[in-house]
């Protein structure tokens, strides 16, 4: 982690509701370096409200503050749309959970992935053809001359994460942001991809915010992990420290998860405490800074 | 409690038709837990919908309390032996329905008396106070919903409760609140579980015995001791463990 | 998990919002309050809505607002232009126009609230019956509504008030048959998205049969979006109805309908644009007024609009 790519400081993000300003984020602060960082929370903790304030997509009447979004040092806080929606997909690009929902129906796979490297790369259909078979094939579908005539429904939960993933990554952006990329598919696919993803952050030097809301494949997966809790991030960890985690959200979190190798009679219960939620946190930004 | 022999399930008419379910066996005792895992498209979810009588295409034999079912109608005292959980606490609530007039109408379907006691006291044992009577479902987290949906299925008194996937579209905090309600709840009422769910550790948790699902196959039957033990006979089975390890 | 003891006394707009309901009043008046505030936030609705208060107070005071009788003739101040003594002018028999469109307005709102009644329901009946039972009660139900729909509406309309007769209950009662077949589609539509939703199972598997399926739980998910449409589809009931009279098979004369007195004006429309024009400015306000409202209601009622 010698640069940090990302910088965020007290990013916070608000919706107007009956009952006063409901706080989705609240002074959420870290760097993301060439590095794979976790985010992990229950629903509610805001942690894909999170991710989609750095993209810019929290749509009014929320509206996102920060002391400082920085990309590469450059401020993309509340930038207008127009500018917004060049830095998605070249500089930052996302992986929603459910590929269905985030692929086009009526346009083919190819035509897809060709359309969002011309967007952001310009060149010829040829360079774009070219690129999109590379990048089919770096996230290792083994038939992409026939993938990319396919339609979305006509490929699997997996491979629609996959196609996702060449997608997003065909026009090399900085940093990939990942919302809950495989909760939607079966554990055993659900390896597959990850690996995928892994190898091609790695390689490609990218940072990667990772939102899940599993802390042990977070753990397994991530250099880093912040633990969100009601908006705040109550810890931060190195993920091979996971299991000497502090904050008692984070204890309960990963004891109330039921194991095979650890059969107890009853799993203990998460008891919430009121002080999480506005107490004094002792967090770092960053190990290192 | 629940017999099943040479089940078949399918879906549409030939030449489309799509088999669920395969030539399925298994068989449940009295206050016995059962799980039912496999991925999606296993068909274990639909196995648990021929029980409860949602689906009416499949042939072969379902034993509920020694007696068969009918194909396609069920009888009232099907309804108050046999009750399910769904899924998503999001999708099983009526969305213009009160808590109270949830719990009222389970409560009448089933002719019950004394409503306004009863109803209490099912808020009670699923662990939602009197406070929560008259909320609507967007007015619920997903895991009083939950809460309110075993409540509903708890109303007619089964003896037999199928559960799908009760706790995967809720947070780990709240499934674990989740499962331990259904241990106490198995527990109290003598009830007999069939799970289904996609998570081990899950059912490693709740059952007694499972059996491992592919492409509408049984796959094989085993013990959760057996399933701690990482013991599968079946490579998929031994797959599958290590997959979620 | 934990229910808040009241500590102090709440206000009523607190009591209203809370989210532990302690009665069932409670938490009923606290659904329409929302929905209330929904509404209240649509500045347009709100003017729609006014406008309509507005057309209701007018049709029941008439008597008590119009400055003079709506039948009373007076051949000497015939097609008088807008002036201090008829300020929207008088008629071609010298009648003072504010004074009919005044007492119009209650023959507007008998026709389009007798049609907003009939067809709705005609259409939530068939509909919702049609896609819940499926098969060929679905077959034989919807190829009944597509012949009624292969038809314009004003046409069928005009074939049913010519066979049963020029009179107002007949074009009420002609609109009402002509009307139903969208609202039917709708409830169709709205029926096969819910009949698989997992709570029909469960009250499937509480023992529910198929008619207290369809009455308690699928109608009052499809009532919602069918009052939406019934809102916005009331401008053209309105227009329709109004076509009916300009026709002549609607309010007959000398009955103040809006539609009957633009018919009437037609022939001095060149010279004396008033006659005309202020019924057909009468229509275009509560046209107008209703779909601001079916706007607003479609805020309140549309299930996707309702999320947290």
């Amino acid at each position: 982690m010698t640069q940090s790519l990302l910088q965020v400081r007290n990013l916070r993000v608000t919706f107007p509701s009956r009952q006063g300003e409901f706080h989705a984020v609240r002074g959420v602060s870290f760097d993301l370096g060439r590095e794979r960082l976790g985010v992990v929370g229950e629903s509610g903790s805001g942690k894909s409200m999170t991710g989609r304030a750095i993209l810019g997509l929290v749509r009014p009447p929320g509206r996102v503050t920060a002391d400082r979004l920085e990309l590469d040092g450059e401020s993309i806080l509340n930038l207008p749309e127009r500018r917004m929606r060049k830095l998605r997909g070249s500089r930052i690009s996302m992986v929603m959970q459910d590929p269905k929902f985030s692929l086009n129906p009526v346009m083919t796979v190819g035509d897809q992935i060709m359309e969002a490297y011309r967007l952001h790369a310009g060149g010829s259909r040829d360079i774009a053809r070219q690129k999109a078979l590379e990048m089919l094939n770096a996230v290792q579908i083994r038939d992409p001359e026939r993938v990319m005539k396919t339609y979305p429904h006509e490929v699997s939960g997996g491979m629609g994460q996959r196609i996702m993933i060449a997608m997003m990554l065909a026009p090399d952006p900085q940093i990939l942001i990942a919302d809950e990329p495989t909760s939607a598919l079966d554990v055993s696919v659900r390896g597959e991809v990850l690996s995928i993803m892994d190898g091609l952050v790695r390689d490609r030097g990218m940072g990667l915010i990772f939102i899940s809301h599993d802390l042990n494949l977070v753990s397994k997966f991530c250099d880093r992990v912040l633990i969100m809790y009601a908006g705040r991030i109550v810890e931060t960890l190195a993920a091979s420290d996971l299991h000497n985690a502090r904050h008692p959200y984070t204890q309960g979190l990963l004891s109330s998860l039921p194991r095979l190798d650890a059969p107890v009679k009853r799993l203990p219960v998460l008891q919430r405490e009121e002080s999480w939620r506005d107490g004094e946190l002792q967090i770092k930004l960053s190990g290192k800074i | 409690m629940l017999t099943i022999d040479n089940l078949d399930v399918w879906f549409g008419d030939p030449p489309d038709r799509v088999d669920a379910v395969k030539n399925a066996a298994f068989s449940v005792a009295k206050g016995e837990s059962f799980g039912l895992v496999g991925e999606s498209g296993s068909g274990k979810s639909t196995i648990l919908r021929a029980v409860a009588g949602l689906i009416d295409s499949w042939s072969g034999r379902i034993d509920v309390d020694g007696r068969p079912v009918h194909a396609r109608r069920r009888d009232r005292a099907f309804y108050k032996t046999v009750q399910m959980v769904f899924q998503d606490p999001y999708a099983s609530l009526h969305p213009r329905h009160s808590v109270d007039t949830v719990l009222s109408e389970a409560l009448g379907l089933q002719g019950m008396g004394d409503i306004d006691r009863r109803i209490t006291k099912l808020l009670e044992d699923v662990g939602l106070g009197k406070g929560f009577r008259f909320r609507y479902p967007h007015q619920l987290s997903g895991g009083q919903r939950q809460r309110v949906a075993i409540a509903r299925a708890l109303a007619a008194e089964p003896r037999l409760l199928l559960l799908d996937e009760p706790t995967s579209a809720l947070d780990v905090s709240v499934q674990a609140e989740i499962l331990n309600l259904l241990v106490d709840l198995r527990a109290e009422h003598g009830l007999t579980y069939v799970m289904v769910s996609h998570d081990l550790a899950v059912v490693g948790h709740i059952c007694d015995r499972l059996a491992v699902m592919q492409h509408g196959r049984i796959v094989e039957i085993m013990s959760v001791e057996a399933l701690r033990k990482g013991e599968g006979t079946q490579e998929y089975t031994r797959h599958l463990i290590t997959a979620s390890a | 998990m934990s229910e808040s003891p009241i500590t102090r006394p709440q206000s009523r707009r607190e009591w209203l919002l809370s989210d532990a309901p302690q009665t069932r009043r409670q938490a009923r008046l606290g659904a329409i309050y929302q929905g209330w505030l929904t509404f209240r936030a649509n500045k347009l609705a709100m003017f729609g809505l006014i406008i309509l208060i507005l057309l209701i107070f007018m049709a029941v005071f008439a008597p008590w607002l119009a400055p003079q009788s709506p039948f009373a003739q007076n051949l000497a101040g015939r097609l008088q232009p807008p002036s201090a003594e008829h300020w929207l002018g008088t008629d071609a028999l010298g009648r003072d126009i504010l004074s009919r469109l005044i007492h119009g307005s209650r023959i507007t709102l008998f026709i389009v609230g007798t049609v907003a009644l009939i067809a709705p329901i005609i259409g939530l009946f068939i509909g919702t019956v049609a896609g819940f039972a499926g098969g060929w009660v679905d077959q034989v139900l919807m190829r009944i509504t597509d012949i009624f729909l292969a038809f314009p509406k004003l046409i069928l309309a005009l074939a049913f008030v010519a066979a049963l007769g020029p009179s107002i209950g007949n074009a009420v009662l002609a609109l009402a048959l002509t009307a139903w077949p969208p609202y039917a589609r709708l409830a169709r539509a709205e029926t096969l998205t819910i009949r698989h939703a997992d709570y029909i199972a469960a009250a499937r598997l509480q023992g529910a049969g198929p008619l207290r399926l369809l009455i308690r739980h699928i109608w009052p998910l499809c009532i919602s979006s069918l009052i939406v449409r019934v809102a916005l589809d009331m401008a053209g009931i309105i227009l329709s109805a109004a076509g009916l009279g300009f026709l002549g098979l609607g309010a007959q004369p000398p009955m103040p309908e809006w539609g009957a007195m633009i018919s009437d004006g037609r022939v001095y429309i060149l010279d004396h644009w008033w006659v005309a024009a202020m019924p057909g400015l009468a229509i275009f306000i509560v046209s107008l007024a209703f779909n601001l409202l079916g706007d607003g209601l479609r805020d309140v009622l549309d299930p996707k609009g309702a999320k947290e």
